[in-house]
């Protein structure tokens, strides 16, 4: 899958992230802004690289400023931005690329 | 039937689907359901998004036995069908249809379900369905609705839309729904699935509040759709049958059983005539004191 425009989604609110897919350079360019970057930076970007890997997606720069997301949430915040980016908001691959 | 079409439904917490800091955690507040909210909580710009936080939320967290039922957006929008595709793949409970005016509404929602259910592997009749009576013409057909599946376990009164359609208002009193709820309950008993209020929005008037549980209480209602942890405890304690009922009801249980077998129809129980007419009544007692934890006999 290919990003076609820039994108964001999500809230600074607590327990939110909010995050931006832009077309990449040819890789996956990941930044994170976080109060808890220490203890949970390196779960956040797995979690982030997990859900890229599982939306067919090697090519975006992806920017997340989190505000004490759950897993659950950054995925869903980063698919939101995806699908965003590339106009589908219907038929959607529940349970499939989406998971 | 699907084993849930009669559970325990007291109170039924609203949380809006988009907002990860409300459903990250409202099991911890032991509302019987929650409400997952797809539609008038979710801006129009963020139906998409919250679709996402929904199906994820639905699928890793443990909500430890609240039922998690799904209000999608009306009929008449873009987006019903794809929320139901999500809700269903994430493994839903239920889905509560907004603004249902006829048995129709429930049987387009009920056949969406259905695919959905096939769709993502889920076992067929597995999502139950409630139906949401928002209008005047909704609740003259409230019959029609309680009767429109075997799915659905029960109709909701949305006070907020119905009094607009009614061409009045919210006063706090509840005169302005006494008509409706009056409706709305006697269908669905008369159909056999459960009946719950409309939302109680005055947050500082927690009498009112109390007040109007105790009405709905008396007038048959099975619980309340709430919009804040803290009216959870009143309604649970309004619903759930206190000691001396539950004592009473366990006497009028035996002593029919035990009259029957001697061929007597009427006695009394601690001063009170008693017949067969009052065996049901007692059984449900006995049948929710159980399912709000609070039995400890052996009937």
């Amino acid at each position: 899958m290919e990003i076609k425009k820039p994108a964001i989604a999500g809230t600074l609110e607590s327990s939110d992230c909010q995050v931006t897919v832009e077309a990449g350079e040819g890789k996956v360019d990941f930044s994170l802004e976080s109060a808890v970057i220490n203890q949970y930076g390196n779960q956040i970007r797995k979690v982030a690289y997990e859900t890229l890997d599982n939306l067919g997606i090697d090519n975006v720069k992806l920017t997340i400023v989190d505000k004490g997301a759950l897993d659950c949430t950054i995925k869903a915040r980063i698919e939101a931005a995806v699908y965003r980016s590339i106009g589908q908001i219907e038929d959607l691959p529940w349970g499939g690329a989406i998971r | 039937m699907n084993p849930n079409k009669k559970r325990l439904r007291r109170t039924m917490m609203f949380l809006n689907a988009q907002k990860p800091g409300l459903i990250k955690d409202p099991y911890i507040y032991k509302p019987d359901s929650i409400m997952l909210d797809l539609e008038d909580a979710v801006a129009e710009n963020q139906k998409d998004a919250a679709r996402f936080s929904l199906y994820h939320a639905l699928k890793t967290i443990n909500y430890r036995g609240c039922e998690r039922v799904v209000r999608i957006n009306g009929l008449d929008t873009p987006y019903w069908k794809e929320d139901i595709r999500c809700a269903v793949a994430g493994g839903c409970d239920a889905i509560r249809i907004p603004k249902t005016e006829s048995a129709q509404d429930v049987k387009v929602v009920e056949a969406e379900v259905i695919q959905a259910e096939k769709d993502f592997g889920r076992e067929e009749g597995s999502v139950l369905i409630m139906a949401a009576i928002e209008s005047a013409r909704g609740v003259m057909r409230a019959l029609d609705i309680c009767e429109s599946s075997e799915r659905l376990f029960g109709i909701a009164l949305s006070g907020g839309d119905y009094t607009k359609d009614l061409q009045t208002h919210i006063t706090g009193t509840g005169i302005e729904l006494m008509g409706a709820r009056q409706n709305m309950v006697i269908a669905a008993r008369a159909a056999g699935v459960q009946c719950f209020d409309t939302v109680y929005t005055d947050l500082d008037d927690m009498d009112g509040f109390r007040q109007d549980v105790e009405n709905i209480h008396l007038m048959g209602f099975d619980g309340k759709s709430i919009i804040n942890p803290r009216q959870i405890n009143i309604v649970h304690e309004i619903f759930t049958p206190k000691q001396k009922d539950i004592i009473f009801a366990e006497k009028v249980v035996r002593e029919i059983d035990t009259k029957k077998a001697q061929g007597i129809g009427v006695f009394t129980v601690d001063g009170k005539m008693i017949d067969i007419a009052f065996y049901d009544g007692a059984k449900r007692t006995i049948e929710l004191a159980k399912a709000s934890g609070v039995y400890k006999g052996d009937l």
